[in-house]
């Protein structure tokens, strides 16, 4: 089992195998984007409330829930990395870390920009709003730390621990709607009892999530493989490889 | 319903297609910069093979 594991954690092993996996990751991504896009944009009714503002969430809550789940990758792969030293676990968790900004940055200005006709002002200091800015903090504290220290062990340890530490922000950002009197609305989709939401509204939300899913599944491959070709740049398989080029 | 209809958005036009753009801002940049930061790595890694060849010419 662990000579198992071990092999196919492999960088070298990991480069070969991925370059076939990315292309139907990238593929269907586009084609489920595109539909959920079609049926979010056309389809879906307009909000009695909200009118037709409230289609802003259909990428704010898809990037706002990537946000999320890309931390919690990136923490479990860094705490692989430094339990059981599977150095494509630290490769995993630094590839995560500026894709995971990046969503967490688009979850911020896309819910600012929909703040601003509905609550009528860009920005509040609620308790949503500034856990949510703590986790865009954290990604970059990762980043931070992963290219302060020049030793890439030191660097994955250091930046691994921030990583599991900020972990206790995640439940914080999910009940924030509940522990405190916020102007951000509550859960509609991710609660026990069925979600308070029109079907038609539903599916395009879900279909651009799961295109959002797909999407950092390739890009977090691609750059995985960066990181394999980086750290191993003195290893034999990277040297043949690169002449191959 | 028809286009201009559609792309006033009820009034909401600045806010949702700012959104909308903004999005595929950042989903163009997850693309683009895996694609640049690959070519870079290779770069450098060439150089570093060239460099290590001529050391070792040197050293011979």
């Amino acid at each position: 089992m662990w000579n198992w594991i071990q092999r196919f954690s492999s960088p070298k092993h990991f480069y070969g195998m991925s370059a076939m996996i990315i292309p139907w990751f990238a593929i269907s991504a586009l084609l489920i984007g595109v539909y959920g896009l079609y049926l979010g944009l056309f389809v879906a009714p307009t909000d009695y409330q909200q009118g037709e503002s409230y289609r802003i969430i259909f990428v704010h809550v898809p990037a706002a829930w990537m946000s999320l789940f890309i931390y919690m990758v990136m923490a479990t792969s860094a705490a692989i990395g430094l339990i059981w030293q599977i150095r494509l676990a630290d490769m995993v968790a630094a590839a995560s870390a500026p894709i995971g900004a990046s969503f967490a940055f688009l979850a911020l200005v896309t819910g600012s920009l929909w703040g601003k006709p509905m609550w009528g002002a860009y920005w509040v200091w609620d308790a949503r709003l500034t856990s949510e800015l703590i986790l865009l903090f954290l990604y970059f504290g990762y980043m931070a730390l992963q290219s302060a220290i020049d030793d890439q062990r030191s660097a994955d340890k250091a930046s691994g621990l921030l990583a599991i530490v900020g972990v206790v922000n995640i439940p914080i950002i999910h009940y924030s709607v509940e522990w405190w009197n916020t102007l951000h609305q509550g859960a509609t989709v991710a609660k026990l009892d069925k979600p308070s939401m029109h079907i038609d509204m539903l599916i395009p939300l879900l279909l651009m999530a799961v295109a959002f899913k797909l999407f950092y599944g390739a890009v977090v491959l691609v750059r995985t493989r960066n990181e394999a070709l980086y750290r191993d740049r003195n290893r034999r398989w990277v040297r043949e490889l690169i002449e191959k080029l | 319903m028809n286009w201009s209809e559609f792309f006033n958005m009820g009034g909401y036009a600045f806010f949702v297609w700012t959104s909308y753009a903004l999005t595929l801002i950042v989903v163009v940049a997850n693309i683009v910069s895996p694609i640049l930061q690959r070519k870079k790595t290779i770069a450098r890694i060439k150089r570093a093979i060239k460099r290590e060849a001529i050391i070792n010419k040197s050293s011979s």
